[in-house]
């Protein structure tokens, strides 16, 4: 590297006062910010988890009671899904990089975009509180009328966190698209943006169109559980089968806010370790276009058994089928990318093969869920547990870990250990597979999900996938020591460290609090490896 | 404590072994694929490693015809997949004509299972090799769904609905049955056993039960006390029309939309009859909702299957009134 000295003025030491922090307009102290809380959800949300695995090493239930058993399964899923994967890729990788990756000095509306880290706060403090006192037992799914009559957990309270987060993902959403038209530095046409930016640019149409729909049925359930009103209760007039259409409209499209930013990730990362261009750029930018939009309309595979029309299930088993399409070709493009690279194996390329391993898992067995005759069998048991874990653990947190290892050089400039980093790469995908690969197995014997006892020769498969689970505990650990470490022992990384393409490579590590000198002009694609002479510093 | 790792469920209905196989080409297929992109990915991944990171790629872009290619070949893959699973459930969710049926509701936190001849059972249901069963049911609460792996059927239970599902056991012994829909507290506690039987111990099974009244003998008992027959007259001369033969056919609404008459119209019927008013009639039935159970409208309908389609008492109405309890299964072609 050219220079190894630390530059004077960054983002991170202009101001250093809370009240700088807490205040900033800055979109990479915002995704900072989201950093903390997400992980400190993730954090918690892996204590729940612990919790349900420890409780499944023996049939019976004996670890927790019955009703300690539902709250932390059903906290385990909310405080995931809504605060930590819907956020982490958009919120924080996307929000620190995807600015400087467009030559933009911010986003679009800097103070909205600090009402947004505001307004997800609130809403985590809302379903915290929720978890304090007393918990909330219904499922991540809040299926009525279990939901709105029969739980006396807190519902409304956790409801309330979940819509009022919701307004948080909605406003990010608007800020991206409008930062993505408006604010590209000149010459960065629209195929000339990095992957990743795509990505973002299809999750927040996701946002914008499908969050809505989940805030509208959260006051619905609101509205029944506290005044009575007669929506989903069959006793009231109801229909309890409304409430997971709309749950799932908003739902299944909510599964690509989670995997389309990590997918970007992945792009990303593989095109500066392979040092080549991604494989058919045009095609992996529309496949997330395509999955945006035909995301929307398969929402009622999760009700293959729940009483709708087999003609119905006919349809939207066949547009399940259709939606896999794009995620595949996404999939041989990235394999195709490799051909011929120089590939490079440093930590972050490590944690993308582990993504490509489980992400292919997860989606293939997603085939046997969109088949309708399967499907009678499989819902509602370990299957689909173990299925959307390699999605969204597999695939979402994995394309998370190789974002922030790619970016964490420039967003603290300083490197962490590379070989712990590929070491924790390695525990994560043995532990995870560990972990879940049994529960398939489980699943297809007839295990139901959600079961607190069950009966004794589903132990062994069990066990097998508690103990993955303490593997995955320890990587995940793991990764938290040497990062934090590396903030003070770290090699200073230097602009470029990975020798990679984007914008956001070209400026200082950390980045001055203006990202740029001078506004970038670009002049090529985003990922003109083959054009470099050879060598880079 | 278990011997071995299961790998599989037992096969022990006519459906199992359908959708296994099913299971087994998907499986194969989508294995095939991992292993390809695993395969490739790996020997790239070393082939073209390069340990200074200082090297670049070749100046390959993409190729128009692979893009086609890796998304037609899936495309009609999945399309054979789809065709298949799609045959595969309609034999799931299609009974075959003549079913011995079983109504069934659930509620936190057991199953409770009532045959036609008037056994009642808890978390236990006992049905004969080789007989097509269905199993009718709805929730009293919150969703449950009745599931029964070894058969490889599923649906849920849905409070105000009626579900069904049908299997034929193919295999002597006892099998899990299983509540797949969260429901509270003691979900996990709401299991039971199939017990499928020879059909000569089945039969004497069903005797030995000796619970006295049959379903359909029952429902008519209700008919009587809720006052029904008062309007349905078996002549049609009374203020509601007449239900004799009803079940089955076609029936024309005032809307002009013609609905067929099956347990869901007639559960509808009893409990919220201004819903669908059946052509030429006044919105005179009142509601029975609040006023019997769903275990008395399950007999109710019973009865109204019962009901011959010529006129004359039906079979089960003549025993009921002699006071003897039905002894034969009494389950009629639908
Ligand atoms: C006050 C008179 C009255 C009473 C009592 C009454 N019904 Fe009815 N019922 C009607 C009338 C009138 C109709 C046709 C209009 C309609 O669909 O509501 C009808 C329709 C029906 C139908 C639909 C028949 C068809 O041909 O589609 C069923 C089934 C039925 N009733 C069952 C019952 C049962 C069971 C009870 C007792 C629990 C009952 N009714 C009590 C008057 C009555
Ligand atoms: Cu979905
Ligand atoms: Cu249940």
């Amino acid at each position: 590297m050219t220079t190894t000295v630390l530059p004077r003025v960054t983002y991170l030491n202009v101001r250093t006062t809370v009240a700088s922090w807490l205040l900033t307009k800055d979109h990479k102290r915002i995704g900072i910010l989201y950093l903390l809380v997400v992980s400190f959800a993730f954090l918690l949300g892996g204590i729940f988890a612990a919790g349900v695995r420890i409780e499944l090493t023996t049939p019976e239930g004996d670890f927790v009671s019955a009703d300690t058993y539902n709250r932390l399964f059903t906290m385990h899923g909310v405080a995931m899904v809504f605060f930590v994967l819907i956020p982490a890729v958009p919120a924080i990788l996307g929000n620190f990089a995807m600015p400087l990756m467009i030559g933009a000095r911010d986003v679009a509306f800097p103070k909205i975009n600090l009402l947004s880290w505001y307004v997800f706060v609130i809403g985590f403090l809302f379903t915290l509180a929720a978890m304090l006192f007393g918990g909330v037992d219904t499922g991540w799914t809040f299926y009525t009328p279990y939901s709105s009559q029969a739980s006396n957990s807190n519902v409304l309270l956790t409801g309330i966190g979940v819509f009022i987060a919701g307004f948080s993902s909605i406003l990010t959403g608007l800020n991206f698209m409008v930062t993505i038209h408006r604010m590209r530095a000149p010459g960065m046409t629209w195929f000339r943006l990095p992957l990743f930016v795509w990505a973002l640019y299809a999750t927040s149409l996701v946002q914008i169109l499908g969050t809505p729909v989940i805030a509208i049925t959260v006051l619905m359930l609101a509205l029944e559980r506290a005044l009575g009103f007669g929506i989903f209760d069959p006793r009231l007039g109801g229909d309890p089968v409304l409430f997971q259409h709309l749950f799932w409209f908003y739902s299944h499209p909510a599964v690509y806010i989670m995997i389309l930013p990590p997918m970007g990730v992945i792009s990303e990362v593989l095109a500066c370790f392979s040092r080549k261009s991604i494989f058919g750029y045009s095609f992996v930018a529309f496949s997330s276009l395509a999955i945006a939009v035909f995301g929307f309309l398969v929402w009622a595979h999760h009700l293959f058994v729940a009483g709708i029309s087999p003609y119905s299930a006919m349809v939207f088993s066949f547009l399940s089928f259709a939606v896999a399409i794009p995620s595949a070709v996404k999939t041989f493009n990235w394999a195709a990318t490799l051909y011929r690279g120089a590939i490079w194996w440093r930590a972050p390329m490590i944690w993308v093969f582990g993504f490509i391993g489980l992400f292919l898992v997860g989606g293939l067995t997603g085939l046997f869920l969109a088949s309708l005759g399967l499907d009678v069998h499989l819902h509602d048991t370990y299957f689909v547990v173990a299925h959307f874990h390699y999605i969204m653990v597999g695939g979402a947190i994995m394309g998370y870990f190789a974002g922030l290892h790619y970016w964490w050089p420039k967003i603290t400039g300083r490197m962490y250990s590379n070989g712990l980093g590929t070491l924790a790469a390695m525990l994560v995908f043995v532990g995870f597979n560990l972990t879940f690969f049994p529960q398939f197995i489980l699943g297809y014997l007839g295990m139901p999900r959600r079961y607190h006892a069950y009966p004794e020769e589903f132990q062994v498969l069990n066990v097998l996938s508690s103990a993955g689970a303490s593997l995955l505990g320890i990587g995940y650990t793991l990764i938290a020591c040497y990062l934090l470490y590396s903030l003070w022992k770290g090699e200073e990384a230097g602009a470029n460290p990975w020798g990679a393409t984007g914008l956001e490579w070209k400026t200082q590590s950390p980045p001055l609090p203006e990202n740029f000198a001078q506004t970038p002009i670009v002049r090529e694609g985003a990922y003109e490896y083959a054009k470099r002479e050879t060598k880079v510093a | 404590m278990v011997s071995g790792i299961p790998l599989f469920p037992e096969q022990a209905s006519t459906l199992a072994p359908e959708v296994d196989n099913l299971y087994f080409f998907v499986t194969a297929v989508t294995a095939f694929f991992a292993l390809l992109v695993v395969v490739v990915v790996l020997v790239f991944a070393v082939k073209y490693r390069d340990r200074t990171g200082e090297k670049v790629g070749a100046p390959i872009h993409g190729s128009l015809p692979l893009e086609l290619g890796w998304s037609i070949i899936p495309f009609f893959i999945s399309m054979a997949i789809f065709a298949w699973a799609t045959l595969v459930f309609f034999h799931i969710v299609r009974a075959p004509d003549q079913t011995l049926e079983v109504y069934s509701t659930g509620k936190r936190w057991m199953w409770r299972f009532q045959h036609i001849d008037g056994q009642a059972e808890i978390n236990e249901l006992h049905v004969p090799l080789g007989r097509p069963i269905r199993v009718i049911f709805t929730s009293e609460d919150v969703l449950h769904s009745l599931y029964m792996p070894a058969f490889r059927v599923k649906a849920d239970a849905i409070p105000g609905r009626y579900s069904s599902i049908w299997f034929t056991p193919t295999q002597v012994g006892e099998f899990h049955l299983f509540c797949a829909e969260y429901c509270g507290t003691r979900h996990s506690g709401m299991i039971g056993r199939v017990v499928v039987m020879e059909p000569n111990e089945y039969q004497a099974w069903l005797s030995g039960g000796g619970s006295g009244m049959s379903m359909a003998a029952r429902g008519e008992q209700l008919f009587q006390q809720l006052g029904c027959v008062g309007c349905h007259l078996p002549d049609g001369s009374g203020r509601g029309p007449s239900l004799l033969g009803k079940y089955g056919i076609q029936e024309t609404l005032a809307t002009g939309a013609t609905v067929t008459i099956d347990d869901t119209y007639v559960r509808e019927s009893i409990l919220t009859p201004q819903m669908k008013l059946v052509a030429g009639y006044g919105p005179v039935m009142p509601t029975f909702q609040g006023l019997v159970n769903e275990q008395g409208v399950m007999s109710l309908i019973e009865y109204v299957k019962s009901l011959p389609r010529t006129g004359g008492p039906p079979a089960a109405a003549q025993a009921s009134a002699a006071g003897a309890p039905a002894a034969a299964p009494a389950q009629g072609p639908r």
